[in-house]
């Protein structure tokens, strides 16, 4: 902790200024090994601040996957575990199914959630466990270089794909929450994202709402997140939110899929299976 | 009513990726033309409009930004 910095917030308390915002004590001081601009970054704020708000950091444990986020557990002061990649769905399920009353999500990245562990993910859902899922898509494998995802869009250069991802190579880009939300144990599922200050502040609602929801014991909360991985995708920070909103939204549209058990009247999810994502131009 | 800001940066956590820029609706922060420790240009204030909106702590991936308000 920088002493001068909390000299200065004092002095502004002091002064009779209100704090709007500081950064959760649920988060440890460590500094975060993400790129700069990175939406792991991000998203773990907003679910250290649920947690906090929440009154319930001496009772949730954390799992971690395999991936950027694979350090998860040095920035949350809270319990953690780590899983082998993509298992973070079956180890979430024993720690809850010991600890029903603790509260127990998974942090994963979509190599992990939708590549390596789509058997866990898919079978989690289904089986309808009591946990939250939280889901970064950044439609690349970050951590070991950015290659190609099932998430990667059409036409999406990356290092496995350096012309760009074609169907007829490598299939269409895997819409896993759509796919999941199919599924009778699923009781919340949502697409959100995190490049912009109201962005931000529904994504942190919805992870809210993942997060009560495991007190009703009606099924698995899921939490996607659009995110940029600016390294993979070769460009600054800020271009690569700007690029997020061009390109990743029309293939994944935000916004809530299945509320309280219901799939959302308006969103069509069958539709969504089948149509042909749109290509991306780089 | 009108509330004026004041923001209190953690300049050695900052890592001068800008998005927080991009995020703020009267531009009162700006990367600096120093770097701090790590070697990155971090935010500065440059001017006094800030009005505690807070979107850039929102935005900002390493809760680098603490924000204060006040009514004036
Ligand atoms: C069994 C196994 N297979 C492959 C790897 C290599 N590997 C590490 S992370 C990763 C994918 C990470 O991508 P993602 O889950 O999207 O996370 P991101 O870094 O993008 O957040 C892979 C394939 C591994 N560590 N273990
Ligand atoms: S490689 Fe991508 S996902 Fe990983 S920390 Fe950097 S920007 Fe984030
Ligand atoms: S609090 Fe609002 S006005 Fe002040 S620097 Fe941040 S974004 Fe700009
Ligand atoms: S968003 Fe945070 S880390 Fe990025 S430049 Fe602004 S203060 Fe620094
Ligand atoms: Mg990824």
């Amino acid at each position: 902790m920088n002493q001068d910095i909390e000299a200065r917030k004092q002095e502004l308390l002091n002064q009779g200024y209100t704090e709007v915002y500081t950064k959760t004590k649920v988060l440890t001081d460590a500094v975060m090994h993400y790129c700069p601009g990175c939406g792991h970054g991000t998203t773990h704020r907003l679910v250290a601040e649920v947690i906090d708000e929440m009154g319930i950091q001496d009772n949730v444990v954390g799992v971690s996957p395999v991936g950027c986020s694979v350090l998860a557990y040095n920035y949350f002061d809270i319990d953690f575990q780590e899983a082998a990649h993509g298992r973070a769905p079956a180890l979430a399920t024993a720690v809850k199914r010991l600890n029903p009353d603790t509260f127990v999500f998974t942090y994963q990245g979509d190599g992990d959630l939708a590549a390596i562990g789509t058997a866990e993910t898919i079978h989690a859902c289904n089986r309808g466990e009591n946990i939250t899922m939280i889901f970064v898509n950044n439609g690349i494998y970050g951590m070991t270089g950015g290659q190609m995802a099932p998430t990667t869009l059409i036409g999406m250069k990356s290092a496995t794909t350096p012309y760009g991802r074609r169907v007829d190579i490598n299939g269409y880009p895997l819409r896993i929450t759509e796919l999941i939300s199919t599924l009778p144990g699923t009781y919340y599922v949502t697409r959100q994202s995190v490049q912009t200050p109201a962005a931000v502040r529904k994504a942190k609602a919805a992870i809210r709402k993942a997060f009560e929801n495991q007190k009703l014991k009606k099924g698995l909360s899921f939490v996607e997140i659009l995110s940029n991985c600016n390294s993979g995708w070769k460009m600054t920070p800020v271009q690569a939110n700007k690029w997020m909103e061009d390109n990743m939204m029309p293939n994944y549209p935000v916004g809530d899929i299945k509320v309280d058990g219901k799939l959302v009247e308006n969103v069509d999810v069958a539709r969504l299976a089948v149509d042909h994502p749109l290509s991306v131009m780089q | 009513m009108a509330f004026k800001g004041q923001i209190v940066i953690d300049t050695e956590r900052c890592k001068g990726c800008a998005v927080c820029l991009a995020a703020c609706p009267v531009q009162c922060i700006a990367l600096s033309k120093n770097v701090n420790g790590k070697g990155y240009n971090y935010t500065e204030t440059v001017n006094d409009k800030c009005i505690g909106c807070a979107s850039c702590a929102m935005v900002c991936p390493d809760g680098v930004i603490s924000v204060y308000k006040i009514k004036c």
